[in-house]
């Protein structure tokens, strides 16, 4: 499995909205990208190439230098057949694995449930920010959802604190789990226990953890520096997720600055990330895994690109063999699916790569099937 | 209970935000029926007015910020004597959604909701056309952006997918992607004015614009409809299409009757209650769309009379119902902005949701971080002993005599919250604690703290997150 003797985990920060993969991994050498982006390109003066046909957007100098040290997978062309073009629909896809037909289990939850079968820890699985991602759903399964670590807790607003014992001793009894109330009231009852466990323990994180790095002040920024304090707290949390939220890399208009801003951030939160994990001695067993529910348009349309498919996902980690997985999509008109980027590489590969050679798990319940792996994970 | 005062609780927090006891007692003199047709004119009641609150909360003044906009909403949702309207107001923002994170200023999405609460109750048909020329609109879904050479789908999609008919309905989908072209080039050349500078004399709200020049004027096939059609033609042929029915139909039931699964499964997931669904459909189609005359049909079914606690709370009716039970969020002070920052942190996060298709509602509202707000807030209220709500509870459970059984005094807190009904292990684990608490003797100084616990652990159940 992994060459380290602590267990293995996954981060995942998803990119909502569409992630453009043409001006992210930039393929400066090939004419066919400036004509299908009159207006919304990035010049090959201004690219950081990686090699003689691809380079990295000028605002992730960062990323640029962690896949110089290997520690980056580009993975191109991901999708999945007949794309669907709706953030909500596609986004669902990726987080349910169902191209087909509509669920509303998560791959992620039902990693949570494999990794922890007795649910000995509620905080296996663990989001940060508001409201949690269908892909951390599936039935049973405690996910504790963060929006503020510093202050998570229950009936905190009781101040007195025998007062506050009481209560929580009666809290605790009307929601254990005395199930048979209905679907709703048992998932209410499971979750106000979930929640009480996890807020006792998550709530020693933050005293755990000082650190050199100061990341940014964006959400995204800021759920990063949760995940490394609670990861760094060894409270046995395997998979950690956040979502850069508002849709923000939906970039229908003014492209150019919005994601210029995008990528800048992207850059340096998983840099920071990944600096403040070093600086603790606890980057070895984990990897990051950056996703985003499709790229976007081939042809722009004057000021952004719409709805596209064949995008692009990172995996960064000191256990990943860096370099590009997959192809670059085709910009050739006739190879292309009704001017979107045809994808090559299924993104149930990516997750079937991740659940069985990094955090061994048998993937194809997860993902409902057999799909190819990559092999981007070093097995030394 | 009494049945009247408990079905008048019922209305209350559906058509509203909810009511004290007081009100409820006052309400059901008057009757259901009448209640109902009050609610559904809010054009026949007082104006909240503002003047106190403006000359103390500058920011709800100005508008310029989402911050102080929240708070101006919240205090509307929880203030204004016409509680179907603000209710309503929601409604369509919950689905018609436009964010801060995508505007040009705070402001326009106020004025937006301005029509909602003008428009909200009236044609859809109109509703849906104001909507195509709303700046706040137009700007979140980049239809200025799509021009004759260059269309942008956005809005042209989300009308269709997001705002009027959805997917599919009966398991057979309900437009195709040529459906969405053609309908993204009717609204070419919808856009939005220059705007007027800045300077020197402030900012001035966006507006709209219908540019001729840029509209593709060529034949357009739409729901198997051809013509050289425009946006108000679109509007026109959608509005009448059975999907719009129950597209709206679903929409009402789930917001006002019992929670539906989310709106993507509507494809292939049949309506919960076939008939009920169906009244409102030919509804609909009888009045020429006039969402007023569903709304009375649906409240006046015994559907809805029958699904009280069908439905869990949304933040803003977990947040404004109980400040409106507690009655402490009506004249200024400086932790004013607090209540619109709770209905955020439970994941409503008013004004910018969190994507185009807006919130996920019933029990997806409900995770682990999202009941610790929900608890540790209600709660939080139910402590303020001297607030005038909590006062009016209290001596209401004290003019019952001199001493109060711990079975009653829960029963009677479990009444003026509005008729609550708990789970019998968690109604014995109340009356256990009540019958610990320091007195049951109504006239000692401690009887107010006694029931204010009682009230607290009733915010902190299971049964409170249900409307």
């Amino acid at each position: 499995m992994t060459s380290t003797q602590k267990d293995p985990v996954l981060v995942i920060l998803q990119l909502s909205g569409g992630n453009d993969f043409m001006n992210t991994i930039i393929p400066y050498t090939n004419p066919l990208y400036y004509d299908n982006r009159p207006n919304v390109r990035i010049s090959e003066d201004q690219v950081m190439p990686l090699n003689d046909e691809l380079g990295f957007n000028p605002n992730m100098p960062e990323f640029k230098s962690l896949y110089e040290q290997g520690k980056v997978a580009i993975i191109q062309g991901v999708g999945y057949p007949k794309p669907n073009l709706s953030h909500f629909r596609s986004m669902d896809i990726w987080h349910t694995c169902e191209p087909e037909k509509l669920a509303d289990e998560g791959w992620v939850g039902r990693a949570i449930r494999d990794l922890d079968p007795n649910k000995d820890n509620v905080l296996t699985g663990v989001n940060f920010g508001r409201g949690m991602p269908r892909a951390m759903a599936a039935p049973g399964v405690p996910v504790a959802s963060v929006g503020n670590l510093e202050t998570y807790g229950v009936l905190t607003s009781i101040e007195v604190e025998q007062e506050r014992a009481q209560a929580l001793d009666i809290f605790s009894r009307m929601y254990s789990p005395a199930m048979g109330h209905g679907p709703v009231v048992d998932y209410l009852s499971q979750t106000g226990m979930d929640a009480l466990h996890g807020a006792d323990i998550l709530a020693t994180a933050p005293g755990k953890y000082s650190s050199t790095v100061e990341y940014g002040d964006s959400s995204m920024s800021q759920y990063m520096r949760n995940i490394a304090q609670v990861h760094i707290a060894n409270l046995g949390t395997r998979i950690l997720y956040t979502t850069a939220p508002y849709n923000s890399f939906d970039t229908h208009a003014t492209q150019m600055t919005a994601h210029a801003g995008l990528c800048t951030n992207v850059s340096r939160t998983v840099n920071d990330f990944y600096e403040d994990l070093k600086e603790h001695n606890a980057s070895d067993n984990v990897l990051l895994l950056v996703f985003t529910e499709f790229g976007r348009r081939v042809h722009d349309n004057g000021s952004g690109t719409d709805h596209g498919s064949g995008g692009a996902a990172f995996v960064i980690g000191d256990a990943v063999k860096g370099g590009l997985y997959g192809e670059y999509p085709s910009l050739e008109e006739d190879k292309q699916s009704e001017g979107n980027l045809q994808f090559n590489n299924d993104f149930r590969g990516l997750y079937a790569t991740l659940l069985e050679d990094w955090m061994g798990l048998d993937s194809k319940p997860i993902v409902n099937g057999g799909f190819e792996k990559l092999d981007f994970i070093s097995k030394s | 209970m009494a049945e009247d005062i408990g079905l008048m609780a019922h209305l209350m927090r559906r058509a509203g935000f909810g009511a004290t006891y007081e009100e409820l007692e006052r309400r059901a003199e008057v009757g259901y029926e009448a209640t109902v047709e009050e609610l559904l004119h809010p054009e026949d009641q007082p104006e909240l007015q503002m003047d106190v609150m403006n000359r103390y909360m500058h920011g709800w003044r100005d508008k310029q910020g989402l911050m102080a906009n929240q708070g101006y909403w919240t205090y509307r949702m929880v203030n204004s004597p016409k509680q179907l309207e603000e209710k309503m107001c929601l409604f369509w923002h919950g689905i018609f959604c436009v964010g801060d994170s995508k505007c040009m200023r705070a402001r326009q999405i106020l004025i937006q909701l301005d029509k909602f609460r003008i428009q909200g109750f009236g044609n859809f048909e109109t509703l849906l056309t104001y909507l195509a020329t709303d700046p706040a609109m137009l700007y979140y879904l980049d239809n200025q952006l799509s021009h004759k050479e260059a269309v942008n789908e956005n809005w042209g999609r989300e009308l269709l997918e997001l705002f009027s008919m959805g997917v599919g309905m009966d398991d057979h989908a309900n437009y195709t992607e040529d459906d969405v072209k053609a309908c993204a080039q009717a609204f070419t050349g919808w856009t939005i004015a220059n705007a007027i500078p800045r300077y020197p004399y402030g900012s001035y709200a966006n507006k709209f614009l219908y540019n001729q020049f840029d509209h593709i004027e060529e034949d357009k096939t739409f729901l198997g409809e051809s013509g050289n059609f425009n946006g108000e033609d679109v509007i026109r042929i959608i509005a009448k299409h059975p999907a719009t029915a129950r597209f709206v139909s679903r929409h009402l039931y789930n917001y006002f009757v019992a929670d539906e699964p989310q709106v993507p499964a509507w494809q292939s997931i049949p309506p919960k209650d076939p008939e009920l669904i169906k009244a409102l459909e030919d509804e609909y189609f009888r009045s020429g769309y006039e969402i007023r005359s569903m709304l009375r049909v649906l409240f006046n079914s015994d559907s809805f009379k029958n699904a009280r606690f069908a439905k869990v709370k949304s933040p803003a009716e977990a947040v404004c119902g109980t400040i409106r039970l507690v009655g402490d969020f009506t004249t200024p002070n400086p932790r004013f902005y607090d209540p619109a920052l709770e209905i955020g942190y439970m994941g409503q996060d008013l004004m910018n949701p969190p994507t185009v298709e807006g919130w996920h509602t019933g029990k997806e509202w409900i995770d682990s971080g999202t009941l610790v707000e929900r608890i540790n807030f209600a709660a939080g209220e139910m402590g303020k002993v001297n607030s005038t709500g909590i006062k009016q509870i209290i001596e209401r459970i004290k003019s019952a005599g001199e001493t109060i059984s711990a079975e009653d005094l829960v029963k009677r807190c479990l009444e003026m919250l509005g008729g609550y009904e708990l789970m019998e292990e968690n109604q014995k684990l109340l009356v256990e604690h009540a019958a610990t608490a320091a007195s049951m003797n109504t006239k000692t100084d401690e009887f107010a703290q006694a029931v204010s616990q009682i009230l607290q652990l009733i915010v902190s159940t299971q049964e409170y997150q249900f409307n």
